[in-house]
């Protein structure tokens, strides 16, 4: 239902009103203390003045301890539009800025500051606005908030939020109801200042520019209608509304739907259809505050109930501890079963755990109730189903059906009974017959959900954080795989690269002056020799030293290679027709032999380049191992043997072939580096020289075997007599092959030489 | 100083469980009155023996089960299970089948079930189908009203009937049933459904001496008058909340709806709403036994819908079942119904659109 705003004020013009559903008519005890005028106590000995007395956050506290201060004068600052400041009620001094228990059904410490009045009561200097009608409408918001004045109905809200809102307002409504029993504040007020509510009025409309203004006051309090009435008499527009008594017609929510028959949405705001609602003593401080210039220092209230002698109305200072008024009402503590205060009326107010408490912008009653009047034993019976707390409820819900979830702790079924739209107004334990205390029991319910949400929000994020972090991890992992990957690819690529671009510069590199070849050559050479030093062993040959350490290894490599560049440029310079091929040293492991072997390598070359003025000859060293037969020997001749040969079979028009063999030579000199080289004038000696080589080899290995047997006892100038490797025997065999027929070759070639010497010298 | 705390609200309305049942059992004195002005002394006997022994049977399953026995027992719903069960027996039923009866009610309907508040079922009511099923002869004996009757039972021959099955004098209570001119007589709702049977018109069983005095001709001598004294209890408990509105209401606007519908349809066969209304126990039906809150729906638009289905079945099972009075069945039927009725009709609650609220996914 939502009524039009013609209809709502046609209903109000004929003195109608809406109504909403339940409701309980209490015995309204309202005689107890309505009938005598307001008086102020006494000034308490101690002041305790919470900084947060409203719905937000506490202020910045702006004074200091020991500092005197007067009254009216701001004890915070408002930090942030959710905070509303305090102020000292009268003037003394500060004596403590601590936590100090205040008024809560919890009994938990907030941050108060504590004053100790000097009784002169000294104003600070106050402003007032009274032609508030020329200022800016911003400027009289910051009055209201400077003045500290939030809700005093008993929610709490910062006044000067709802003042500023941009939303249009079709209601201003002023709650005068007072539903509770026993609470007689709004009444005395009402009563006795309706012309400062007036005045407040004024100032709220113009601030608000509502299309229609309704003061609302329950039908019990006749005097203070007339007074309103009388107040507002000279302005049509002001609509003063006697609304039937039922509690909880005082709630927001239920007045709206009395008054206007609309309904706040769930989790919405009244000014969500279009009302906006002040209760009356907050509307009187607003005039204090423009008109007077006064900040929100003290508060009407009731104290009363049996067990007090005088209960009446007293205008407190905001800060006043509780103890104070009940000793100005006459507490008798006689008449109670065991000491209790309730702050509030019977049906919303909580009991207070301490006497110290301060009265603060919210308390508006103090009931000290006999023990025959507020019966509360824990006499809770079955529920019997009997539906009184169905029959009573505002809201219209089903209360048994939320108490026996609750009470079952089936936390979600209770939600679903929409347990959290209860306004916690107490009709339904108000009139339960088995005297079950149902809002306690919701106000568990929601205590636990609450608990149960704020957990499932936190095991959510850090189920997202792990997540998050499970993702970054393999990511990570992969990429590190992935640059593994690739750094394994480059290197294999620049391997065979490099490999490659070996290949092709032998092929191709034109070659250096024969002096820079030397120059080249005796550098490697001395560097290997340092190497082997190091590596401390006696090696007496002026070429190579072996065995050198690894680190050594690698320099005597890269010598050995650089060597080994320079020394085949040289060699393809002189003779182009020659080809030196390095065929042992392929594979890049740090080696000893390797090493060694390219040492041999360079300098083979290097003598070559030496003796390559002479075109047609070559110089052949010829080799001879020690009997320290090595694989490793074994194997680079082999290794050797094997790449002449396919040069030999490569090669087209070749004059000359060399063929290197390196070996692992402990004696440098010694080292099987069999050079064998043919000189052929003519190029049909070549293919001879082929069938030759083959043969040789042939013999060579049977040569070999023998030696092989014979290895131990001799050690030869001869050629190497390849041992077995112990990795194959297959490359041991060729391996003696290949060095038999290198040393065959050596052999014919030095012969041939020799014959043709000694021929020329003969003739 | 120490204050004590509790937890808001901090008053109560005086009536508790105990207030309740008590102005229950009030309202229901008027009915008992007229009972027994017409019935004989049997019905004021019957509520002793079922009242006396509903408190012990109680009193011993309590103190089985270590329940504070004094508390529980202050809550007088024993006492008005046991006067309910003694309205709806024939008041010379004997002792025995009361205690039966009683046992049944308080042990196994509601006790067993976690006592009061948690039964599902009415515990007069299956009281009263026990014994009707077991002792269907013995159940069946109503006594004429005093008005019509040949032989009217004093105090002593109800207790010696009672206890003995037989009067002082030495009568049974067949003999006793015995009217002046040797014709047994029946309740109202017994000689119509034998008089249909036989194939007597509606109309013409009305002229049976059993409808002879009562204020419409419909209504039975003797009945009629304790159907409206218990009305007349029934307001009051409508008057004073202990009871609402829709219940009760809703049963006596379906009786005569659905009465009066066949009534309309086929005179000869069906009696009039009339007829329906002040026969047999629908009066009792609809403002003591129906509204029992434990077992009732507890919404108000389900309340409407559960006397009403009672109303409904009253009538169906009267004109075409096997027993002449059906309000026990009907009551029974609906409070197995009552958990759907009552998730159904959930109220929309304040600020919620109508159409997201009552009747959401079960």
């Amino acid at each position: 239902m939502y009524p039009s705003f013609d209809s709502i004020i046609e209903n109000l013009n004929a003195g109608k009103t809406y109504t909403f559903p339940g409701g309980v008519h209490p015995d309204d005890r309202k005689s107890l203390s309505n009938k005598d005028s307001i008086i102020s106590p006494s000034i308490p000995p101690l002041l305790v003045i919470p900084l947060r007395q409203h719905i937000g956050s506490d202020g910045v506290c702006c004074v200091e301890v020991g500092e005197h201060v007067l009254k009216g004068q701001p004890l915070s600052q408002s930090s942030s539009p959710f905070s509303v400041p305090v102020h000292a009620p009268t003037s003394g001094e500060v004596v403590a800025i601590a936590p100090h228990v205040v008024a809560h059904p919890s009994g938990l410490t907030e941050m108060c500051v504590s004053i100790k009045p000097d009784g002169k009561d000294t104003w600070c200097e106050l402003s007032p606005l009274t032609d508030y009608v020329e200022q800016d409408k911003s400027e009289l918001v910051a009055r209201i908030c400077q003045a500290g004045i939030s809700g005093m109905g008993g929610a709490g809200f910062p006044t000067h939020i709802k003042t500023s809102t941009s939303k249009p307002v079709e209601f201003l409504v002023l709650n005068g109801i007072e539903c509770e029993p026993y609470i007689t504040s709004d009444d005395r007020l009402m009563r006795e200042h309706a012309w400062q509510i007036r005045q407040g009025l004024d100032i709220l409309t113009h601030l608000i520019s509502p299309k229609a203004i309704i003061v609302a006051v329950e039908d019990n309090k006749p005097e203070a209608l007339e007074a309103l009435n009388i107040a507002c008499q000279d302005k049509d527009e002001y609509r003063v509304v006697s609304v039937e008594t039922k509690y909880p017609a005082g709630g927001e929510k239920q007045l709206i739907q009395v008054l206007t028959g609309r309904e706040v949405p769930r989790n919405g705001l009244p000014a969500d259809v279009g009302v906006m609602m002040f209760n009356v003593g907050t509307c009187y401080a607003i005039a204090d505050a423009i008109l007077h210039g006064k900040p929100l220092i003290d508060r009407i209230v009731t104290v009363t109930g049996e067990a007090v002698k005088a209960p009446r109305n007293f205008k407190t200072m905001l800060g006043t501890p509780v103890s104070h008024l009940l000793e100005a009402a006459q507490y008798n503590p006689k008449k109670q079963k065991a000491p209790k205060v309730i702050m509030g009326g019977p049906m919303m107010g909580f009991t207070l755990s301490d006497a110290t408490i301060p009265v603060i912008k919210t308390t508006n009653c103090l009931l000290v109730p006999s023990k025959k009047e507020l019966v509360d034993d824990n006499a809770e019976r079955a529920c019997i189903r009997c539906s009184a707390c169905a029959d009573a409820c505002p809201a219209s819900l089903l209360p048994q059906q939320m108490f026996w979830h609750a009470k079952a702790k089936e936390y979600d079924k209770a939600e679903e009974y929409d347990l959290f739209d209860c306004i916690e107004c107490g009709a339904c334990a108000y009139v339960c017959p088995s005297e079950i205390p149902l809002v306690h029991y919701y106000r568990q319910a929601k205590a636990e959900i609450r608990l149960q949400r704020d957990e499932k929000n936190k095991a959510e994020k850090a189920k997202q954080r792990f997540e998050a972090r499970n993702a970054r991890l393999e990511r990570e992992k992969l990429e590190r795989e992935e640059k593994h990957r690739k750094a394994k690819e480059a290197r294999l690529a620049a391997n065979k690269a490099k490999e490659q671009a070996a290949l092709n510069k032998e092929q191709t590199s034109p070659a250096p002056s024969d002096a820079k070849d030397k120059v080249a050559a005796a550098l490697a050479r001395a560097k290997a020799k340092k190497a082997a030093l190091q590596a401390g062993n006696a090696d007496t040959t002026s070429e190579v030293s072996e065995t050198s350490p690894p680190t050594d290894d690698k320099k005597a490599q890269v010598a050995a290679a650089i060597a080994r560049a320079k020394a085949k440029k040289a060699a393809q310079a002189s003779n182009s027709t020659e080809q030196a091929v390095d065929a042992t040293n392929t594979d890049t492991t740090s080696d000893d032999k390797k090493a060694k072997i390219a040492a041999a390598v360079a300098r083979a070359k290097a003598k070559k380049a030496a003796q390559a003025s002479n075109s047609t000859e070559q110089a052949v060293d010829a080799t001879n191992t020690d009997t320290a037969s090595d694989d490793k020997k074994a194997k680079i001749a082999a290794a050797i043997a094997r790449a002449k040969a396919k040069k030999a079979a490569q090669q087209s028009d070749s004059q000359t072939q060399t063929v290197e063999t390196n070996s692992d030579a402990p004696n440098a000199e010694q080292s099987p580096s069999v050079n064998s080289g043919t000189d052929d004038k003519t190029s049909d000696n070549d293919e001879q020289d082929e069938k030759k080589a083959r043969i040789a080899a042939a013999v060579a290995k049977a040569k070999e075997k023998k030696a092989k047997q014979a290895q131990l006892e001799q050690s030869s100038e001869q050629s190497s007599s390849p041992q077995d490797a112990s990795d194959s025997v297959v490359d041991d065999k060729k391996a003696r092959i290949a060095a038999a027929v290198a040393k065959a070759k050596a052999k014919k070639a030095a012969q041939a030489k020799a014959d043709s010497e000694r021929e020329n010298n003969t003739e | 100083m120490k204050l004590s705390l509790s937890s808001s609200p901090h008053q109560r309305v005086k009536r508790d469980t105990g207030q309740v049942m008590r102005m229950v059992i009030y309202a229901m004195v008027p009915g008992m009155i007229a009972q027994s002005f017409f019935f004989g002394w049997g019905v004021l006997i019957q509520a002793f023996i079922a009242v006396l022994s509903a408190v012990v049977f109680e009193g011993i399953i309590l103190a089985l089960r270590n329940k504070p026995i004094e508390r529980t027992l202050t809550d007088y719903s024993a006492v008005l299970t046991g006067l309910l069960i003694a309205i709806s027996i024939p008041p010379t039923l004997p002792w025995w089948m009361t205690v039966t009866g009683v046992f049944f009610a308080i042990a196994v309907a509601k006790q067993v079930y976690g006592g009061l508040g948690f039964n599902i079922f009415n515990p007069a009511m299956i009281a009263y189908v026990v014994l009707l099923i077991s002792f269907p002869a013995a159940m069946s004996l109503w006594l004429p009203p005093a008005t019509h009757a040949e032989v009217v039972p004093t105090f002593f021959d109800a207790l010696s009937l009672i206890f003995t099955g037989f009067t002082t004098s030495g009568y049974d209570v067949t003999q006793l049933k015995t009217v002046a001119d040797g014709v047994t007589m029946a309740t109202p709702l017994d000689t119509l459904k034998t008089d249909l049977t036989l194939g007597v018109t509606y109309s013409e069983s009305l002229n049976k001496p059993i409808f002879d005095g009562g204020y419409f001709d419909a209504v039975g001598a003797g009945w009629g008058a304790v159907s409206l004294a218990y009305l007349l209890g029934g307001f009051y408990l409508v008057k004073t909340r202990i009871i609402s509105w829709h219940i009760p209401g809703s049963i006596i606007v379906s009786v005569f709806v659905c009465a009066l519908l066949m009534h309309l349809i086929n005179a000869d066969y069906y009696a009039s709403p009339l007829f329906h209304l002040f026969n047999g126990a629908v009066m009792v039906g609809a403002f003591f036994i129906a509204t029992d809150p434990v077992s009732a729906s507890t919404t108000p638009k389900g309340r409407i819908v559960f006397g009403a289905a009672i109303g409904f079945w009253i009538v169906i099972i009267r004109t075409f079942g096997a027993y002449p009075d059906a309000v026990a069945f009907a009551v029974i039927i609906m409070n197995m119904a009552v958990p759907l009725i009552d998730y159904y009709t959930r109220p929309r609650v304040y600020g919620k659109k109508a159409k997201s609220s009552a009747g959401g996914r079960p």
